[in-house]
């Protein structure tokens, strides 16, 4: 018998193990700390009263994202609680000689965003941030998760983390998705199959045809949202499109370095017979635009079908779910998702901020209007360079000439945090990650969608079908 | 933080899955530099009828009658009894600490979200996990008898019912140490200072890209 290869993920741990404990759990060293005004301070202030040092200053990174306004001169407007969390951000970083990316720096973003942009993550390395949505930066081939505040202030005092090791978890998926259904649909529709707790205690590796083809854009929307599906970490195997993606950014290793750096990304990937605990295939092309009809991201349909009957659930708590969820989202059962008609629509969050979501969205509303339905339409870049890069290429006109309002860099609504955000009952179609309820505003009714569809609602009014968009 | 041996308490059932930390503790109450001040907003949106905001004064707020917490005979609760998943989404720790700050010293599921799971360790409360008809059966039982009180051991890792059952559970034995003798984790890691040391230097070698400021 051969022994079994290893997977991507299990080459991750081992070159990160500093010390292996007797009841299973390692002590981990972490690369790469990236910070966030939310749950920081709590980490600092611990420090402080600890006296201890930051291990390693040059492994943090800070950016405010979470609460910061995306509207001009909006400085001074910003709520007292959340200009104090900046504030503090600012004294901590500056106390502790940790480089951030102020307000005003054009390299501000959604932490999630401006890493991969900065070159701040890499391949191999460990990335960790007090936020769910690190699984974004295992698109680079990554060991990269969310943390607790706890755990914030021990990588700042010690570089490591003390973890036990997840599971291996495959998903692989096959065939060519259709030129209009994009990487957000493809998670939302892999979360509804396996639901919002399939890949606890598993860290995900995707890979398969349909995969290997995306930009590393999409990769990150799709490493994004495993934690949506319960994983808190997502992977992917490093190839051509990883390494001319870094190439050049600004924290990506330059000359000689360059080149030893690559041959030793280059091994990054799951061994041919590697062992994984799940796996689960997929055929891309049978995935269709999807819209979320309740308040889990596990609750997602077709764009082409209707919102389902909780009488068809056998399972009693999750039927008793599908009501409350109906009753929440004010929709009956059997209602077409075609007659949904969403008041507010949102393209933004580190799901789907990059240039490459906003380019998509605005060849849909290019030379049209959004519909007089529609109470708010807006676009939230996701960092100051995304914003300038589609500057660059006319994108702020498409946008703000259909109706929709050009925003500055922030998380915005996708959690409403700042001013940003539903009013009760209000719905959203939205390119963000969460539609629980009140999560992007007291009460507000959140619809998950790429964001062509998110772009295709706006114009209509209602959600469409973008494989029949009729482009100009 | 409070050592976790022993505790008894009155349980309230939460019958619901996939509660998700947006609900535990909403965005807005997240807002604070200090990891005090959650308890009173705990699951604030389920718990009140009106919109709630940081620093706002609770008791005379209109409340949601019909909310398990709400309901005279739970009023007390110190273990929430709940179903799957529970604290997944977000990785706030203030989910943790609005429970704890709420009364809750325990927390019995048939799982939970990894991130949460971790974070109240961190702060002195007892996940635990049992398997969905042992579940099914709390649900019962706690519907069938007001006052219903459990027992947890956590030295024995049991749980007892007013049944007098015994309900036994896992835990992994240096996150049972954690929650007995409250240990100080940076503390502990601290004491590998030398090891973690040399991990930097061998690491620096192989890939010394990770290193730029030594280079």
């Amino acid at each position: 018998m051969t022994m079994a290869g290893q997977t991507l993920y299990d080459k991750l741990w081992e070159t990160h193990v500093v010390h292996s404990n007797v009841d299973g759990t390692s002590l981990i060293y972490i690369d790469r700390h990236l910070l966030h005004e939310v749950t920081s301070p709590q980490a600092f202030s611990g420090l402080r009263l600890s006296k201890h040092d930051v291990w390693r200053r040059s492994s943090n990174l800070a950016v405010p994202d979470h609460n910061v306004p995306t509207t001009d001169g909006d400085e001074n407007a910003t709520d007292p609680f959340s200009a104090l969390q900046i504030e503090k951000l600012d004294e901590n970083c500056s106390d502790f000689g940790i480089t951030k990316f102020g307000l005003n720096d054009p390299r501000q973003g959604i932490v999630h965003v401006m890493g991969p942009e900065q070159g701040a993550t890499l391949p191999g390395m460990t990335v960790v941030c007090g936020d769910s949505h690190t699984s974004t930066h295992g698109a680079f081939g990554t060991l990269a998760f969310g943390i607790g505040t706890s755990e914030v202030e021990h990588v700042l005092a010690t570089q490591c983390l003390i973890q036990k090791k997840m599971k291996n978890m495959q998903i692989r998926v096959d065939g060519e998705l259709d030129p209009a259904v994009t990487p957000k649909d493809l998670i939302l529709y892999i979360i509804g199959k396996i639901t919002t707790s399939g890949g606890r205690g598993h860290a995900i590796e995707f890979g398969g045809e349909a995969i290997r083809v995306l930009s590393m854009e999409g990769r990150m929307t799709i490493c994004n949202m495993a934690i949506e599906a319960g994983a808190r970490a997502a992977l992917m195997a490093v190839d051509q499109a990883t390494i001319d993606y870094l190439q050049g950014r600004p924290f990506a290793p330059t000359r000689g370095m360059w080149e030893k750096a690559v041959h030793s990304w280059r091994k990054l990937k799951s061994d041919e017979n590697a062992y994984f605990d799940t796996i689960h295939h997929f055929d891309a092309a049978s995935i269709e635009p999807q819209v979320t009809w309740g308040t889990s991201p596990e609750m997602v349909v077709p764009v082409g079908s209707s919102v389902p009957d909780p009488a068809d659930e056998s399972d009693i708590t999750k039927r008793a779910g599908m009501e409350r969820a109906l009753d929440y989202m004010g929709l009956k059962p059997g209602t077409p998702i075609s007659e949904i008609n969403p008041d507010k629509v949102f393209i933004g969050s580190c799901t789907n901020s990059r240039i490459e979501d906003l380019m998509a969205a605005a060849e849909i509303v290019r030379g049209r209007k959004v519909a007089d339905s529609i109470k708010q339409a807006m676009v939230v870049p996701g960092s100051g360079l995304v914003k300038q890069e589609a500057e660059s290429r006319g994108l702020d006109k498409v946008f703000t000439e259909a109706g929709f309002e050009w925003r500055n860099s922030g998380c915005s609504m996708c959690l409403g945090m700042n001013a940003d955000r539903l009013e009760p009952k209000e719905r959203c179609a939205s390119t963000s990650n969460r539609n629980f309820e009140g999560r992007q505003g007291h009460l507000g009714r959140t619809h998950l969608v790429s964001p062509v569809m998110a772009a295709a609602a706006a114009v209509a009014g209602k959600f469409i079908d973008v494989r029949k968009w009729n482009y100009h | 933080m409070e050592n976790f041996l022993k505790h008894k308490g009155l349980v309230a059932p939460l019958d619901r899955a996939d509660v998700d930390t947006d609900a535990i503790i909403p965005k807005q109450f997240l807002k604070s530099v200090e990891k005090t001040g959650f308890g009173k907003y705990l699951f604030d949106t389920w718990r009140y009828l009106d919109r709630g905001e940081p620093g706002m004064d609770c008791t005379d707020r209109p409340i949601n009658r019909d909310f398990v917490l709400n309901i005279e005979r739970y009023r007390d609760a110190t273990i929430l009894l709940t179903r799957g998943n529970f604290g997944c989404g977000s990785s706030r720790e203030h989910a943790p600490w609005a429970l704890i700050e709420y009364g809750f010293h325990a927390l019995i599921a048939p799982s939970f979200a990894d991130i949460f799971y971790n974070n109240c360790f961190k702060n002195g409360l007892l996940p635990i996990t049992l398997d969905d008809d042992v579940i099914e059966k709390l649900f019962h039982e706690v519907e069938e008898m007001p006052g219903y009180k459990l027992t947890i051991d956590l030295e024995k890792q049991i749980v007892h019912s007013p049944a007098s059952s015994i309900i036994e559970f896992d835990i992994e034995l240096s996150r049972r140490q954690a929650l007995m003798e409250g240990i100080d984790e940076i503390g502990m890691t601290l004491k590998y200072r030398k090891i973690i040391k040399k991990y930097e230097v061998a690491r620096q070698l192989e890939a010394p890209w990770l290193y730029p400021e030594l280079s």
